[in-house]
């Protein structure tokens, strides 16, 4: 047997044991391990291939092709490997939009899901989110022009299109992953006119009692062999603040200060970014409880050392969950998947008690030196909670930084009433853009941590969804009944019309 | 706009606001949009500024265009296909006169 691929939503199977949410490393280990015990897996994932965005088109991709991406992208070759090699589903461009946990008496959660242009709604005695991460925002004056794009979309290009930016490339913000992109675009011959750095060299006495740890774990040669790679081939800026992109109807520059200098650098592309956060919209719709992680300044799903939510039968792994990489991830999906098993009587917890085991101590592996980094590029104060008025948040719905303080010194309780007067939080996004960046404004406005202001309370579909594909549910005769007021054999006139 | 540093294997060809463009057999519609040196996809919704794709990644659905009729699809969740007709999209979603349903 193997995996299955799934297209179209009438071969989806009613009822799985597990489904999982995403295939990046977490979803593909945790599908992986649980298939492997023998239960009845689905993966639904909005992605074309299987990976991620890590080890995105690693299926199609080829080592000596694409001789530019690092060793440790073709790690995902293995996973990727494994997982097709699985007894399975998997549905690719599949758009999970809904999830209720069990109501009370039942033991299946339920899911809705879009895939082909027909929805399905699908239920599941357990379900591991493996949603995976987003960037950061990284809100700054002319963001939202063409030519801007985060550093993650560079390196999505890179991966799934062997495509670099054209002319003068500007990368902007903090963080190991800006340095990983730069040294890849510099392997693909892309021309990089500068790294701008704006970590906040406060951080720096912070992150001091992590070193310790950090010095012990895997990712110190790699990380400094990039920083000294980067430098000795592009200019790099420390300590940039005050940064703007500048341009018409596209990115022509960016201007910043850099003590006491400011500059502008001409640019046809800037690319942003300053860490990564957990993409938390489907377990906070799910009802989820979400609490605020102070080390990586971010809200994420409540889990216990197996993964396991707040909500029974739900669970959550990888960076969804709680961000820890790409090899993390990986482990963190076999133990939620061990751990959704056991929960549902598919293996008895003496049998993975030793694997379990094991298995956290590989976490721990991949856990150290996390705090190190998460406050060594902890962004700058104004990187989060941006001060120029002009700058917008909301960029669906085009608020401003400045609107949204008048409005915050009104003394509007919180960002849920936030997006009642200004409809920030409202447009096709769902806030994904702006969440964060409202929470910090008014944290900062109020002199508090965020985890007391909170983040949007968020409701299901957690995607937008054409009423085709709702239209494209399958009816009980109870649900005609209810609607139409007769069963489904007898039509109304204009049915019977539209018929013909 | 996007170089590709790898010939594609194979192509694809589709159009965007009625010129022809060519894709390679794999792409989403917005790298594919990208590599043909489209740079921007759409007006924004409220003050209608030029808006492309941010994210790449299904987040910030600054990608938006209309595909076959139909609006507001991500183009860079969707894979390109021979034959597509893409068009941006001016403004917000229109609700009535369009073979949208
Ligand atoms: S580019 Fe961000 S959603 Fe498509």
């Amino acid at each position: 047997m193997s995996m299955r691929r799934i297209t179209d939503a009438g071969t989806l199977a009613p009822h799985y044991d597990l489904v999982v949410v995403g295939a990046g490393p977490a979803g593909l280990s945790a599908a992986t391990e649980a298939a492997a015990a023998g239960a009845c897996v689905l993966v639904a994932d909005e992605n074309l291939e299987p990976g991620g965005q890590i080890y995105r088109a690693v299926t199609r991709n080829t080592q000596g092709r694409q001789d530019f991406l690092g060793k440790d992208y073709w790690k995902g070759r293995i996973i990727t490997e494994a997982f097709c090699a699985s007894s399975l589903d998997y549905a690719a461009a599949a758009t999970v939009w809904s999830l209720d946990a069990a109501a009370a008496g039942e033991d299946h959660a339920t899911l809705g899901l879009t895939l082909g242009g027909a929805a399905r709604m699908i239920s599941a005695r357990a379900v591991i989110l493996a949603t995976g991460a987003m960037e950061r925002p990284m809100p700054a004056i002319g963001w939202t022009l063409p030519g801007v794009m985060s550093a993650g979309a560079a390196q999505i290009a890179l991966k799934s299109a062997s495509g670099i930016p054209g002319g003068r490339i500007v990368l902007a913000g903090c963080g190991p992953l800006l340095y990983l992109l730069a040294d890849q675009l510099l392997r693909a011959g892309a021309n990089i006119s500068a790294l701008l750095d704006t970590a906040d060299k406060n951080q720096r006495m912070a992150a001091l009692r992590h070193l310790p740890n950090f010095l012990l774990s895997p990712y110190v040669a790699k990380g400094l062999s990039l920083l000294f790679s980067v430098r000795r081939q592009v200019r790099v800026i420390p300590g940039v603040t005050e940064l703007a992109i500048t341009g018409a109807r596209r990115a022509e520059g960016v201007r910043f200060r850099s003590g006491k200098r400011q500059e502008t650098i001409a640019a046809d592309c800037v690319l942003l970014h300053q860490g990564i956060i957990p993409g938390i919209n489907l377990a906070s719709a799910s009802g989820c409880i979400i609490e605020w992680n102070d080390t990586q300044r971010a809200f994420q799903p409540y889990t216990d050392s197996h993964g396991r939510t707040s909500l029974a039968g739900i669970l959550s792994a990888g960076d969804g969950a709680d961000i820890g990489g790409a090899e993390h991830a990986a482990v963190s999906g076999r133990i939620a998947a061990l751990a959704a098993l056991a929960d549902i009587g598919l293996l008895p917890p003496s049998q993975i008690a030793t694997r379990l085991e094991e298995l956290e101590k590989q976490r721990q592996l991949y856990r150290r030196g996390r705090a190190f980094l998460d406050t060594l590029y902890r962004p700058a104060r104004q990187f989060l909670a941006p001060p120029e008025p002009d700058t917008m948040v909301c960029r669906c719905e085009e608020v401003s930084a400045g609107t949204l303080r008048q409005v915050i010194a009104l003394g509007v309780p919180g960002p849920n009433q936030l997006k009642t007067f200004l409809r920030c939080g409202m447009g096709p996004c769902q806030g994904r853009m702006c969440a964060s960046t409202i929470t910090e404004i008014m944290a900062n406005e109020r002199g508090v941590s965020p985890a007391e202001i909170g983040t949007y309370r968020l409701r299901a579909p957690v995607k937008p969804l054409r009423l085709a594909e709702l239209g494209a549910l399958p009816q009980t005769p109870a649900a005609v009944v209810a609607v139409t007021g007769r069963p489904p054999e007898h039509r109304s006139i204009e049915e019977e019309g539209k018929k013909q | 706009m996007l170089l590709r540093i790898r010939e594609p294997a194979e192509m694809v060809t589709f159009s965007f606001d009625g010129r022809h463009v060519t894709a390679a057999r794999g792409d989403t519609l917005a790298a594919a949009l990208l590599a043909a040196g489209v740079d921007t996809f759409r007006e924004s919704v409220v003050g209608g500024e030029p808006r492309a794709p941010y994210c790449l990644m299904g987040v910030c659905f600054e990608c938006l265009v209309t595909i076959d009729g139909i609006q507001n699809r991500q183009s860079c969740l969707i894979e390109v296909r021979e034959g597509m007709v893409v068009n941006s999209q001016l403004g917000a979603r229109l609700v009535t006169g369009c073979a949208d349903r």
